[in-house]
């Protein structure tokens, strides 16, 4: 089944990324929320856990969260879409099941 | 030692808004401060994301406890410093901050820490 994943730690604080990544298949999708995002940030070391990420899996950045963080959408690696909360929403209705790696 | 201010060092480890722990580390720290201890702030591993720049927290709903770091001056701490190996770990450097900090190595880092009076983890 086509799963929307979702991580909320931090690359350098938590496996959660890590585990996510080994676990997510072509054609599933990840989002990245809270302190997630700074997994995104391409100068960022911990950005490599996602640069690893399987082909095929559709990565997306909560665009409230990286405002909050002081992150700008042009330092996020390339591949990675920023969304609003309804696009969230409509990813989360969109695939069969989300799959949170808190 | 009892009549003298003591040294605290607030050691800050967490990145600023996913949990309220940064937010508490700064209250103490004015406090602390407040009452004439000798405090520092020390920033290390994702704690080096609480001072970067340009933090918007407007659309998170959630008090922009950032600005805060700018009033520190008030306060007189000893220091507040700031792990360089953590911060180029993150893609960032002095520029990217919201305050001026003091850059550490480790040895420096494990230096404070030895000398403090209390450690205060965060």
């Amino acid at each position: 089944m086509a799963t929307l994943h979702t991580v909320n730690r931090s690359p350098h604080a938590a496996p959660a990324l890590v585990s996510c990544l080994r676990m997510a298949l072509p054609g599933h999708a990840l989002v990245l929320l809270e302190d997630g995002v700074y997994a995104a940030v391409a100068a960022d070391a911990g950005s490599a856990q996602l640069r690893d990420a399987q082909p095929g899996v559709a990565v997306y950045a909560l665009g409230a969260d990286l405002a909050a963080r002081g992150i700008a959408a042009d330092t996020l690696l390339p591949g990675v879409e920023v969304v609003d909360y309804e696009s969230f929403v409509d990813l989360a209705c969109r695939y069969d099941k989300v799959q949170a790696w808190i | 030692m009892a009549d003298a201010a003591r040294s605290l060092v607030c050691v800050n480890r967490r990145a600023p808004h996913g949990s309220i722990i940064a937010q508490e580390a700064l209250e103490v720290v004015l406090l602390g401060a407040a009452f004439e201890q000798r405090v520092s702030l020390l920033f290390m591993d994702d704690g080096v994301y609480q001072l970067k720049r340009g933090q918007d927290t407007a659309s998170l709903g959630v008090k922009d406890f950032a600005r805060a770091f700018r009033a520190l001056d008030l306060y007189d701490l000893e220091r507040i410093a700031l792990s360089r190996r953590c911060l180029e770990a993150r893609g960032l450097n002095e520029d990217d901050l919201l305050i001026a900090v003091q850059l550490l190595d480790d040895a420096q880092i494990a230096a404070l820490l030895d000398g403090a009076d209390v450690v205060l983890s965060f």
